[in-house]
């Protein structure tokens, strides 16, 4: 292995309170110190990202009094990739009478998580989870509704109740566009400064705190720094490591890669989500995977042929020559079971030689008894937008074919290591949303993306940053050199990146890198494919540095310069997940290591060895692993079972 | 198959620009329009060209990044369909295929094929939203909404802000993207106290970006991807008369 690494001291999250843990929150908030109104004006806080989390956090800081600086990369706000969020947000309204609680989903998220998350956390999210539907309803986010004008539910995977919020297949849209507009609000008020087409470069520390951001403008070129009093990274996800994924094509780990770089610890970056039903990849030019919402689920049957290399058309596959393998196996929770469970069992039947479609990577999602059932038009009203999406992909009209799926890259659990108070290693440097590592343990449960995102930018962040920030009186000026030193390294990237000249693209690596991490790093690891991915990363990543080729200059705008920037980092990345998915002999959740499963092939948790998030620090001799020992008392561990 | 692209090269906003011809070949129907431009960047880049500038980000139709006026229609000929979720089996073996960025005097062109959309984001500034700091909301089900009045105010929330409306008006108008939040928000019994202050100051920062007036055409509502319906104009202009008259 090419990368030594040690164990350092281990880690603890001081900020949590103590006591029954349905009042910790209250007694966090309660404690927190507060900022006076007239005091938040002279205050900066940079905020990097515009999506739920950073959307949501910018605005309500600006509303709070704070002066606010948010940047995006993108040419607006309302362009984040939460906006592709389609099936809905979880929270425990108890709306449906039918049992839910804020304990209840507490306990499917830590169980969905498969005892990887903080249960002090969860707790919280999901207390504060009624609070963001109240919040994005009277902002006029049109959620489904019944007849009687009150809102509609829907089941989502891992959940027995019928607890999540939905507005069609574009709940994420809905949520994003009422953070957004609250955004726009804010710039208008003078309270928030937008940088649009803006890409946080390097982060500034000064005396131990981070006090700034070096952004490159996309549009001119030009290296800028913006200092503050506390900085905010929302940056979201870093699935794009994996080149194929259902994130936005600029999704990108540069800016928590720079941070962890300065000293931010980077938890559990093996955490993976691969999400069940995806459309297939169709050829080689493919440039990124599409979802298809898990909420097509509760209505479709997933299915292979019981005969491997069975080619017959669907429709020529009688009811008993099918395998409706989730049902089969999991009668409890059938087609709803967990992403993690339902992708595994896809590569399962796929690897068996049943898979459907080109190269025989696909299953079917069969809505053919739901249009039965329920007719057409029930059907179209549910996922209308679903399966035109499908069909202008595919070119196959799913109300008279079964749709073909696959498991894809759509979620990264992992992320900055950050305390209860979501503030990172470095004092000063808050991560939010997807960015951080904090409440989805190994497995994230469906429509919790959105829940987190929100609960973190409008209710969390802002209580805890005031703590803080109380103290920001005495931060003093930031010391010039390091502003010019974070300045110096951002420049000389460019530079060398434009200097190779060299004869591939930068996204031909991005690729080559992305097949490496989805064969030895992807929903099947084992300690000689992870290996093998520590020996052949290094390599690939020496041969990027010597033979890429980036066209043009750093003087205005220059696409191909910017994917050749996050590229660079993600070889690293690649790299510290390959290391913790090594290290981490155990299966859990969205982990899933092949030498550790029990007979029935699901996965295998070691919690005598294993029950700790890995916060690696960066350092010069290779990484340092910080262990945070996980503690369960409310919710007792057991070895997750959907059966 | 193999296809001619005529493709609108523009190095800035002070460059007057020019279109310039590509031949492209083996593009497999399965591609995304996107997709095969990216096969054509790789190719650029490699023989030492500058390769074609466009905006585009999530891929699948939401994030309202991408547009471009293929063969003179904004997104391409197929309806309610962005750019990017335009694929390649909709063209003909052998055919020649223009394409130019959105054209407007309040989208000046950032470079090719990327524009700068950012009046839409004043308009929204002006008025788009309902004043409700974090924290300050009741119960949701505190106030019923009638399904019919949800589903019309979802109907016009789907818009992405892509600013094909505009590039397909004549007038240059950005009267569907306005009427949009308007009809959206007004809808519901949340937008209410707000509805007539938000009508006048869109309109007017709409005016005061320099898009044209709506004389109904209704190109707009052609090209538009998620479909929003022209009677959107209708109710904006209804909404903002009332207020005019006070």
């Amino acid at each position: 292995m090419s990368l030594s690494w040690t164990i350092g001291e281990p880690i603890k999250d001081e900020k949590a309170p103590s006591g029954p843990i349905e009042e910790r929150w209250d007694t966090r908030r309660f404690q927190a110190k507060l900022v006076n109104p007239a005091n938040k004006r002279k205050l900066t806080v940079i905020v990097v990202g515009t999506g739920l989390a950073g959307g949501s956090a910018a605005a309500t800081l600006g509303e709070l009094g704070y002066k606010v600086k948010s940047f995006c990369y993108q040419d607006s706000p309302r362009r984040a990739h939460s906006i592709a969020a389609q099936g809905g947000i979880n929270a425990a309204k108890n709306y449906r009478g039918d049992g839910d609680s804020v304990h209840r989903l507490f306990y499917d998220t830590v169980k969905g998580g498969d005892f990887r998350a903080r249960e002090s956390n969860v707790y919280r999210l999901a207390q504060v989870s009624v609070n963001i539907i109240d919040q994005a309803v009277a902002q006029g986010v049109p959620f489904a509704r019944e007849y009687g004008g009150l809102l509609d539910t829907r089941s989502f995977g891992g959940a027995q109740v019928s607890r999540t919020f939905y507005a069609r297949g574009q709940t994420g849209q809905q949520l994003l566009l009422g953070a957004y507009q609250a955004l726009e609000r804010q710039i208008a008020a003078g309270t928030v400064e937008m940088h649009t087409r803006h890409e946080m470069l390097e982060l500034v520390i000064s005396d131990g705190r981070a006090r700034g951001v070096v952004v490159r403008d996309l549009v001119t070129g030009e290296v800028e720094t913006h200092l503050a009093d506390a900085v905010v990274l929302a940056t979201g996800g870093y699935g794009n490591v994996f080149f194929l994924s259902t994130n936005a094509k600029g999704c990108n780990t540069t800016a928590i890669w720079r941070a962890h770089q300065r000293g931010a610890m980077f938890a559990n970056p093996c955490y993976t989500q691969i999400h069940p039903t995806c459309i297939p990849v169709s050829g080689e030019y493919q440039s990124k995977l599409t979802l298809m919402s898990e909420s097509l689920r509760n209505d479709g049957r997933v299915w292979v042929p019981q005969r491997t290399g069975d080619d017959r058309t669907p429709a020529d596959i009688p009811e008993d020559e099918r395998d409706y393998y989730l049902e089969r196996i999991y009668p409890a929770f059938g087609n709803l079971v967990p992403r993690d469970i339902a992708s595994r069992a896809a590569k399962n039947v796929c690897d068996e030689g049943r898979g459907v479609g080109p190269g025989g990577l696909g299953v079917y999602l069969d809505f053919a008894d739901a249009i039965a059932r329920l007719g057409r038009e029930a059907v179209e009203k549910k996922y209308g937008n679903l399966f035109e999406m499908y069909e202008r992909i595919t070119g196959e009209n799913p109300y008279e074919t079964p749709m073909r799926i696959y498991p894809a890259v759509h979620y990264t659990m992992g992320g900055l290591w950050v305390d209860y108070d979501l503030q990172s290693t470095i004092p000063g440097l808050f991560v939010i949303g997807e960015a951080n590592f904090s409440d989805h343990g190994a497995n994230r449960l469906g429509a919790s993306a959105l829940m987190q995102g929100l609960a973190d930018g409008y209710f969390v962040l802002p209580t805890t940053l005031g703590d803080y920030l109380a103290g920001a009186g005495g931060f003093g000026e930031v010391d010039a050199t390091e502003v010019a030193q974070a300045e110096a390294a951002v420049q000389e990237k460019i530079d060398r990146l434009l200097a190779v000249n060299g004869t591939r693209t930068a996204d031909s690596y991005h690729r080559e890198l992305g097949r490496l991490m989805w064969d030895y790093c992807g929903m099947e690891r084992t300690d000689e494919s992870l290996r093998k991915a520590l020996e052949r990363i290094p390599e690939l990543r020496e041969e990027f540095w010597n033979n890429v080729k980036v066209p043009g200059d750093g003087e205005g705008l220059n696409q191909a310069l910017e994917r050749a920037g996050r590229v660079a980092d993600f070889f690293d990345l690649a790299e510290l997940m390959c290391l913790d998915a090594l290290h981490r002999t155990e299966s859990c959740g969205g982990h899933f290591r092949a030498e550790s499963q029990d007979a029935d092939g699901e996965a295998l948790r070691d919690d005598e060895h294993f029950a700790y998030v890995a916060a690696w620090e960066w350092g010069p001799e290779g990484p340092i692993l910080h262990k945070e020992q996980l503690e369960y008392e409310y919710v007792k561990m057991t070895q997750r079972s959907y059966k | 198959m193999n296809l001619t692209l005529k493709i609108w090269r523009q190095n800035g906003s002070s460059d007057r620009g020019r279109m310039v011809t590509y031949e492209v070949q083996d593009v497999s129907p399965d591609m995304s329009f996107l997709e095969m431009l990216d096969v054509l960047n790789e190719r650029l880049t490699l023989e030492g060209d500058d390769p074609v500038a466009f905006d585009h980000d999530c891929r699948e139709g939401i994030c309202g990044m991408c547009g471009m006026v293929i063969n003179g229609v904004a997104h391409g000929e197929q309806r309610a369909t962005t750019t990017c979720q335009l694929h390649m089996r909709h063209f003909e073996d052998g055919a020649t295929v223009t394409i130019e960025p959105w054209r407007a005097a309040p989208f000046p062109v950032v470079k090719d094929l990327v524009v700068d959309r950012s009046s839409f984001d004043r308009i929204i500034q002006a008025g788009g939203f309902i004043s409700v700091p974090a924290g300050s909301a009741p119960d949701a089900h505190a106030v019923p909404v009638p399904k019919d009045d949800a589903d019309a105010a979802f109907d016009a929330a789907t818009c992405i802000g892509c600013g094909a409306c505009v590039a397909a008006c004549p007038n240059g108008s950005a009267s569907l993207f306005t009427a949009a939040k308007i009809t959206h928000l007004g809808l519901l019994p949340q937008g209410q106290p707000e509805r007539a202050a938000r009508a006048k100051a869109m309109v007017e920062q709409m005016d005061a970006e320099g898009f044209g007036g709506c004389t109904n055409t209704g190109e707009c509502t052609a090209v538009c991807p998620k479909g929003i319906p022209l009677d959107a104009i209708a109710r904006m202009n209804a909404d903002y008369l009332k207020t005019a008259s006070k």
